[in-house]
């Protein structure tokens, strides 16, 4: 169920309900039929914040994604969207103050970008539409594309598109599903250089990927969905939480007697040789314990190439989350 | 949110510049109906005036019922691409997700098969009885300017079209392959035509009352057809393919 290390429910302590969240939910469960698509999933959303939803394919982020935007209905559980609570009556009026760009833009090729763009302005029922098109193109650097055919752009620019389109209602939650599932690394940057303005201009994003860099580089937190929620939480406090702290060190040849050397340090709780032959010492705190190994290294005439803080990135997380699952459920 | 119009019209909109630009739907707008128009008129111009008066009736009928397929069949094939077309195109997802409600959405889509129809259906119309008065026989022209037969023709030309329409917008919700949707749904316009087929071949006698009836009949199936329709329309379902 979770892999919070006190083993309560995957929700920080600065995760408490509070008026200023855009999202609020409450041990959330979707299934079809006997499929369980997600579970017992709680968390909140801040306005302003962008929140990374990561998960591997079938860990139910899309389905959480069309639960939230009223597509879909929940098994059970509850849950606030933009200050409205979910229900089947409450989807129109939720839908209004929010956007959803599904993975697959889906946008009418025959028609042109700001014809497509005039259709939803129509569906969201507002005002100054020519303005709102303008303004949200130049966004999206798509200005000098309105008049162009959707159907003759690139995947990427029709992505570009399908987020202007998402902008345009002015949304207090927008959802973006895998917005650069299949693009090309350039048109990959360009979205991310979006999503990045769009932070700064203080829109609260709910941003599903399994980009794991996608996620470090935008989000001010993520959660990990395998079903059910597994952690959640600021991507540096996730690697702290998931791996012990440690230092690395690297030594121009290997140690004759490496337990002689580290052993009974202060601040050092163990070590382990990694695969490329450095040293890794779990450790209290890195800081602390950096000048004792210095000086036991040079005690045992080591030759020292550097003594560093392990890093560990967001995919160290994840996989160590993901593999965990596999290895529960192949016992 | 209340019923809003503003997004029945956004819909329609799209529909319509989405259909200009559609060779396919380009091409049945225009080669469909001179079908439709071809044949009544080399009926009625080669019709012998001195044969038995049931079969100058029947001839008649004949000419004036290919008049009334024309409003089934063309809102079949568009209304039964509707849903499941969208679905196909992975653009229902997106509008599903903005504020619209069921029922505008699929008023929208109904209208924008209802319109086209109805322009093509009373322009051809219009050229057959042009084309009668010209050239036709008197005694044709007399038959077929007929108050009942103008009467059916205007009246049930936009019943049959809301017939066809729902049918299909029903099947395309309902399917999860275009070509099969648009197939059934040009079966299942049929049926009103088979009734004005009696009226027309004079099966059923028709009259004001008979005509007004039924065509009463057909306005209550077209208003409760919508709301039918609307409660069949799953987003879940579709969006996902599996029943909520």
């Amino acid at each position: 169920m979770t892999s919070e290390p006190d083993g309560s429910h995957p929700r920080s302590s600065n995760d408490r309900a509070s008026p200023d969240s855009a999202l609020v939910v409450d041990h959330l469960t979707k299934r079809f039929g006997e499929r369980v698509a997600y579970e017992d999933v709680s968390f909140e959303v801040g306005y302003g914040e962008v929140f990374g939803f990561l998960g591997p394919n079938g860990a139910g982020k899309t389905t959480t994604v069309r639960t939230l935007g009223t597509l879909i209905a929940p098994t059970s559980g509850s849950a606030i969207v933009a200050g409205i609570p979910l229900s089947a009556e409450s989807g129109p009026a939720i839908r209004a103050r929010i956007s959803i760009m599904p993975e697959s833009p889906g946008l009418y090729n025959r028609l042109t970008v700001a014809e497509n763009l005039e259709c939803f302005a129509g569906l969201y029922e507002l005002r100054d539409v020519r303005n709102r098109i303008d303004r949200v193109l130049k966004a999206v650097n798509l200005a000098d594309r309105a008049n162009d055919l959707c159907g003759s752009l690139s995947k990427g620019l029709r992505q570009r598109v399908a987020l202007a389109r998402a902008l345009l209602s002015d949304p207090e939650v927008m959802f973006l599903d895998e917005p650069t599932s299949g693009l090309d690394p350039v048109a990959t940057r360009d979205v991310h250089d979006l999503l990045i303005s769009l932070r700064e201009r203080g829109v609260t994003i709910f941003l599903t990927t399994h980009r794991l860099e996608e996620a470090e580089r935008l989000c001010h937190r993520v959660a990990i969905l395998n079903t059910t929620l597994r952690l959640i939480g600021r991507p540096d406090d996730l690697r702290e939480q998931l791996f012990s702290r440690s230092l690395e060190v690297r030594t121009r040849s290997q140690l004759d007697e490496p337990s002689r050397v580290f052993n009974g340090l202060a601040n050092v709780e163990g070590w382990e040789q990694s695969a490329s032959g450095s040293y890794v010492l779990n450790v209290t705190d890195p800081d602390a314990a950096a000048p004792g190994v210095a000086r036991a290294l040079v005690g045992a005439n080591a030759d020292i190439l550097s003594i560093a803080p392990s890093q560990h990135s967001l995919e160290d997380v994840y996989l160590e989350l993901v593999d965990e699952d596999v290895e529960v459920k192949q016992r | 949110m209340s019923f809003s119009w503003a997004r029945v019209g956004a819909i329609v909109r799209k529909e319509l510049r989405d259909y200009r630009r559609n060779r396919f739907v380009v091409l049945t707008m225009s080669f469909l109906p001179l079908i439709f128009i071809v044949a009544p008129v080399i009926q009625l111009f080669t019709i012998k005036v001195a044969i038995a008066s049931t079969k100058f009736d029947d001839r008649i009928g004949l000419a004036l019922l290919y008049m009334l397929i024309l409003p089934a069949i063309i809102p079949s094939v568009l209304s039964a691409y509707s849903v499941v077309g969208e679905r196909e195109q992975g653009t229902l997802e997106p509008v599903l997700t903005t504020p619209i409600h069921s029922e505008e959405f699929l008023v929208g889509k109904a209208l924008a098969a209802l319109l086209p129809t109805l322009a093509v259906a009373y322009v051809i119309f219009g050229i057959f009885l042009g084309a009668i008065a010209a050239f036709a026989h008197p005694a044709v022209a007399s038959a077929i300017f007929e108050r009942n037969h103008l009467l059916v023709q205007l009246l049930f030309t936009p019943l049959v079209a809301g017939w066809s329409i729902w049918a299909g917008i029903a099947i395309s919700t309902r399917m999860s392959d275009v070509r099969a949707a648009q197939q059934l749904a040009v079966l299942a316009s049929l049926p009103p035509v088979a009734i004005v087929a009696l009226m027309n071949f004079n099966v059923i006698t028709a009259s004001l009352g008979l005509a007004l009836g039924l065509a009463g009949a057909l306005l209550l199936i077209d208003g409760m057809a919508w709301r039918f329709v609307a409660a069949m329309f799953d987003r879940e379902r579709l969006v996902t393919g599996t029943r909520s």
